[in-house]
């Protein structure tokens, strides 16, 4: 999915599996979580750009949007029962699965950015 | 108890009035009773109930939607029919009816008249004039207002409770005011002449004429039919534009009295203690009742607990009222006045304690039983002792410290210790909620802080007297159960941001993970990572680390908007905001602007803070549309930033007629002196080029206005949820004077707020307020302006763009992706629909792949590689 490297300690990154986001961070100690990127609360897919820490020695992530914690390990939300829709706060987690570094490619760090592309709104 | 067949199922009640306590009869029936009684209501006004306690707040912008008391959905879920502006004209007692002014006629088996009172207008000569007006309603209101426009001179007949409030109204209205009282005092009702004297001396001082033991005798209209001037009974005659009448209310009883049922001698339908008049069927509350105890009230409190008496009686359960607590804690223009219990002191045997000090225009009167209990009393100027003396004085409970000590002012005598009020002291008298009940909450019912509170008991949510009182009330017990109120940052640090700071600068930490090993547990959270990167990002020039708050580790403490360098919106996309500094751009920058927000799709809008936002940037397309702006010429406005923001300006000496002083000018140069500066929060500025003030200075952290011999520097100010005006620091400045008062009033913020604190809060909160910072940052008090001068040196040397420097490292760049696993694609749920010509996020049910809208920007755009 991505090399370990391209973790930063106390930070996520968004993955694109099978159509699925997936926030994946790693903690200050190493170790690495995988959780849904989408946000009960507000819908988006954003979890990976939050905050990592702990509460009450639990390893947390707080949402960039309303700041909700959510267990990096169950997914569970510490802050909430209920999304506004009803639905139980909670994100959806993935074991992961650290396997030994390929050897790296040219150009397979840093990504092109920035390019203007296609939205969804159909610019054509 | 009331006959329970009366309570059958689709039994028929109809409530005349809807105010404050109809509404309040409406909430406590349909708890106690749900969908026992089919419910109609006459209304005279146009709009439901709103609280009329705060009708007053409708002249400093609180809207007649704010003040409404009618919850939405109230009338459905009650299945309440509503008649608004068709008010009840006759009482048929034999047929069980009513008849509305409309002429339909409604069968009840119950009755409830609460009509509350209309305004007493003396029956003078003239009363009737163009321009005299009433103060009951917002249309009162409405037409005081559009009258004032055209008028100098105001004059209120009336000096109590409602007349000051009134006057201080005609003030705000820009007029001058005078106030005409029959009684030899103000606020005859509730406070003693010594109480009156203070609230006088202290009510002139602000620029209100007062006229005592003076009656109104006559009214003389021009010839144009609009009020001229009114004779008082002293011979005086005032020349004024406009009247409000205030000279007490009258119960309106005509229905009542029609239908022949008793009135009170002065008025108001005489009920038992459940409220119900002569003719069971019928029953009266709020201020148009005579209560059981022979008072007719005129405040909403008793109002409210007649309210709850009816409704329990009509649900068959045990409701009464024998006579309220007329306690009443106001703050009159800026005069806090307050009277409770026995002010009068009419206890037999009962005696005073007084403090009185008019220089200072304050007063105090205890007045205290034999036994030693306190009665009552009345404050005048100084009102803070309020909250905990009229519980006392309704307990009735005896004194633990000698009365004197209650009145003395903190700076003389021992201030008194915490005074145990019992468990059965009110403490909210609107709601009628006893300490006890306050503790139970917390303690049984779970609530853990005020909010809680209130909504659980309603204690603090009528006229909020209370709130202070509740809160001491909430913190103490919660200490009590053991609950730490922590005053550190948050459970992985035990100091304040401000012990952090010099824990950092004193120890050289450039490193969260040494802070937090050192001085603190855990991994950190949300609310110490961004509070130590700011503290950190703030310090690094002057510990010699890089300035870069994308750099190493920092990156991992800055929130979502720093660590992007962009403000996250509700979908998941980014707003940029390039600096415009003092609000001065060129045409080609408004152009290289409108270009980029074209080619991007990105809506656009000027901002409150004289810039351009643009809206919807997906996470890739930031770094790119930074390259351009970059290359236009623009920098980071920081938007995202707890940093400075912007430095308004207006137009000033340069073009304006009146401007003395080139305010844009200046506006630049503190702007792109201060621009980057990380702060405990976000920093605001402006500055006007005269005292008009156009550029709004005095409502920001610091403010200038310019004057003809230089600058006055204004601190403290802040608009947002809780607005203040900003404090005078020093006047008629040089341009060198000014800049290093700023450099050191930032610094010593930056050094000793609290977290998220703005300045406006950090100078109310600090120990000799105003004076001291004047002392620190001007005659140096603390010997630290070298140190602070320094640091701001050092931030204004060390200056660099962020956004450019980002963009050149690839290694910031890496990532500004949406998928790590798969750069270039964009997040296909970043959806946007048109609207109003531009782009906005959709909405939940618009986010299918099957909306596709048409085009809205510009033709398909050139693909860049870098
Ligand atoms: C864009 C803008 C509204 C607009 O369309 O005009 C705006 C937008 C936001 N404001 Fe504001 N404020 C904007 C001018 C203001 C002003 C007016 C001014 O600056 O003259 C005020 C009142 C003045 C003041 O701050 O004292 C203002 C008082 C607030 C507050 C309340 C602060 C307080 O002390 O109570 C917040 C909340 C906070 O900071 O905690 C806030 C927070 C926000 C946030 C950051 C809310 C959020 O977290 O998303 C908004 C993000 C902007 C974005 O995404 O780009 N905004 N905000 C204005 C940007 C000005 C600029 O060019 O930088
Ligand atoms: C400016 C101002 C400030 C105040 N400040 C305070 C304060 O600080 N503290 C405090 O305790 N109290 C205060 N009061 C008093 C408080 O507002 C009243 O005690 C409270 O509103 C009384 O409620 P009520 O329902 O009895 O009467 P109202 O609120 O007057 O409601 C009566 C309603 O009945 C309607 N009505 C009358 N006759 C008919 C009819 N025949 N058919 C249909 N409808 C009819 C009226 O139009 C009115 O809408 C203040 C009042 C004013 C005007
Ligand atoms: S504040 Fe004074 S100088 Fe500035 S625009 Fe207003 S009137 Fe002109
Ligand atoms: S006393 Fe009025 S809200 Fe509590």
């Amino acid at each position: 999915m991505c090399r370990y490297d391209d973790l930063a300690p106390g930070r996520g990154v968004a993955a694109l599996v099978e159509g699925q986001q997936v926030a994946v961070f790693r903690d200050r100690s190493g170790a690495v979580y995988a959780v849904g990127n989408r946000d009960p609360f507000s819908g988006a897919q954003v979890i990976s750009r939050g905050i990592v820490g702990s509460r009450a020695g639990a390893p947390v992530v707080a949402s960039p949007m309303y700041k909700q914690a959510f267990d990096l390990r169950s997914g569970r939300c510490l802050d909430e029962e209920c999304a506004p829709d009803g639905s139980p706060a909670a994100l959806p987690v993935w074991p992961v699965l650290l396997t030994p570094a390929e050897p790296a490619r040219a150009g397979d760090v840093a990504p092109p950015n920035g390019a203007p592309h296609e939205r969804e709104t159909g610019r054509s | 108890m009331r006959d329970p067949s009366v309570t059958d199922i689709h039994k028929h009640l109809v409530l005349v009035g809807h105010g404050m306590v109809g509404q309040r009869f409406l909430e406590a029936l349909t708890e106690r009773a749900p969908g026992a009684w089919r419910i109609t209501v006459l209304a005279e006004e146009a709009r439901p109930a709103y609280d009329r306690v705060h009708l007053t707040s409708w002249f400093s912008g609180t809207t007649a939607d704010e003040l409404s008391m009618w919850p939405e959905g109230f009338a459905q879920s009650h299945g309440i029919d509503l008649r608004l502006g068709d008010p009840a004209v006759r009482i048929d007692r034999a047929a069980r009816t009513v008849t509305s002014e409309s002429g339909a006629e409604f069968p009840y088996d119950a009755l409830v008249l609460a009509t509350g009172s209309y305004p007493f207008v003396p029956p003078v000569p003239g009363h009737d004039a163009q321009g005299c007006f009433v103060y009951r309603t917002i249309e009162d209101l409405e037409a005081i207002r559009s009258w004032a426009d055209t008028a100098r001179t105001g004059t209120v007949v009336g000096g109590g409770l409602l007349g000051l409030e009134a006057a201080g109204a005609l003030r705000a209205l820009g007029l001058d005011t005078h106030v005409v009282e029959f009684a030899p005092r103000l606020m005859a009702l509730q406070v003693d002449d010594g109480g009156g004297a203070a609230l006088r001396g202290k009510i002139e001082e602000l620029g209100v004429t007062v006229h005592t033991a003076a009656g109104t005798q006559a009214i003389e209209a021009g010839a144009d039919g609009r009020v001229a001037s009114m004779a008082l009974s002293n011979g005086e005659v005032l020349a004024t534009d406009l009247v409000v009448f205030s000279a007490g209310v009258r119960p309106r009883d005509q229905l009542a009295r029609d239908c022949g049922l008793p009135v009170g001698e002065r008025g108001g339908i005489v009920v038992d203690t459940a409220c119900r008049t002569a003719d069971p069927r019928i029953q009266a509350i709020g201020e148009c009742a005579l209560a059981a105890d022979g008072r007719v009230y005129g405040l909403v409190a008793p109002g409210y607990a007649m309210a709850e008496a009816a409704a329990a009686d009509l649900a068959g359960l045990e409701g009464s009222f024998t006579g309220a607590d007329t306690s009443t804690k106001l703050k009159l223009l800026g005069v806090d006045v307050a009277s409770f219990g026995d002010a009068h002191g009419t206890t037999e045997g009962s005696l005073e304690v007084l403090y009185s000090n008019s220089r200072e225009g304050v007063y105090k009167k205890l007045v205290v039983g034999a036994d030693g209990s306190l009665l009552g009393g009345v404050l005048v100027g100084d009102a803070e002792a309020y909250d905990m003396l009229r519980p006392l004085a309704t307990s009735a409970a005896a004194l633990t410290v000698p009365p004197e000590q209650l009145v003395l002012p903190a700076s003389i005598g021992t201030a008194p210790g915490p005074i145990a009020l019992p468990d059965e002291a009110v403490v909210c008298s609107c709601h009628n909620v006893t300490k006890g009940a306050i503790r139970a909450a917390v303690t049984d019912g779970g609530c853990a802080d005020v909010p809680a509170v209130k909504k659980c008991t309603r204690a603090g949510t009528g006229c909020g007297s209370c709130v202070k009182a509740l809160g001491t009330i909430v913190a103490d017990e919660l200490a009590a159960a053991g609950v730490q109120v922590a005053r550190g940052l948050c459970e992985h640090f035990a100091h304040t941001r401000a012990e952090l700071f010099e824990i950092v600068r004193v120890k050289g930490i450039t490193t969260f993970s040494r802070l937090i090993d050192e001085h603190g547990t855990g991994e950190g959270c949300d609310v110490c990572k961004p509070a130590v990167g700011s503290i950190l990002a703030s310090l690094n020039a002057e510990l010699g680390n890089s300035v870069h708050i994308l750099d190493g580790e920092q990156a991992a403490l800055q929130d979502t908007n720093d660590h992007f360098l962009a403000n996250l919106q509700r979908n998941g996309s980014y707003s940029v905001v390039p600096r415009v500094p003092g609000g001065e751009i060129t045409p080609e920058g408004l152009i290289a602007i409108g270009e980029i927000a074209r080619d991007y799709g990105l809506y656009t809008k000027i901002t409150g803070g004289q810039r351009i936002d643009m809206f919807g940037a997906a996470v890739d397309q930031l770094p790119h549309i930074w390259e351009r702006l970059v290359a236009a010429g623009f920098e980071s406005g920081h938007a995202y930033g707890k940093a400075l923001r912007t430095v308004k300006s207006c137009v000033g000496e340069t073009w304006c007629r009146y401007g003395v002083q080139d305010s844009v000018a200046l506006a630049i140069e503190l702007e792109l002196r201060y621009r980057g500066l990380r702060a405990p929060h976000k920093l605001k500025s402006a500055v006007s080029g005269c005292a008009r003030e156009c550029a709004e200075a005095q409502s920001k952290d610091f403010g200038v206005i310019a004057t003809s011999a230089g600058w006055n520097l204004y601190v403290g100010g802040n608009g947002g949820m809780t607005p203040r005006h900003a404090d005078l620091l020093v006047s008629d400045v040089d341009r060198e004077t000014l800049m290093r008062t700023i450099d050191r009033f930032l610094m010593f913020y930056i050094r000793t707020a609290d977290r998220l604190e703005r300045t406006a809060p950090w100078i109310e909160r600090m120990e000799g307020g105003l004076d001291h910072l004047r002392a620190v940052v001007v005659d140096d008090s603390l010997g630290i302006c070298a140190e602070l001068d320094e640091l701001m040196a050092r931030h204004v040397e060390t200056y660099e763009d962020e956004w450019r420097a980002t963009l050149q490292d690839p290694d910031r760049l890496r990532r500004f992706v949406s998928f790590v696993n798969a750069p270039g694609t964009p997040d296909p749920t970043v959806r946007f629909v048109p609207e109003r010509d531009q782009v906005r996020p959709a909405r939940e049910d618009e986010d299918g792949n099957t909306l596709r809208p048409a085009l809205v920007a510009g033709p398909r755009l050139e693909v860049r590689t870098r």
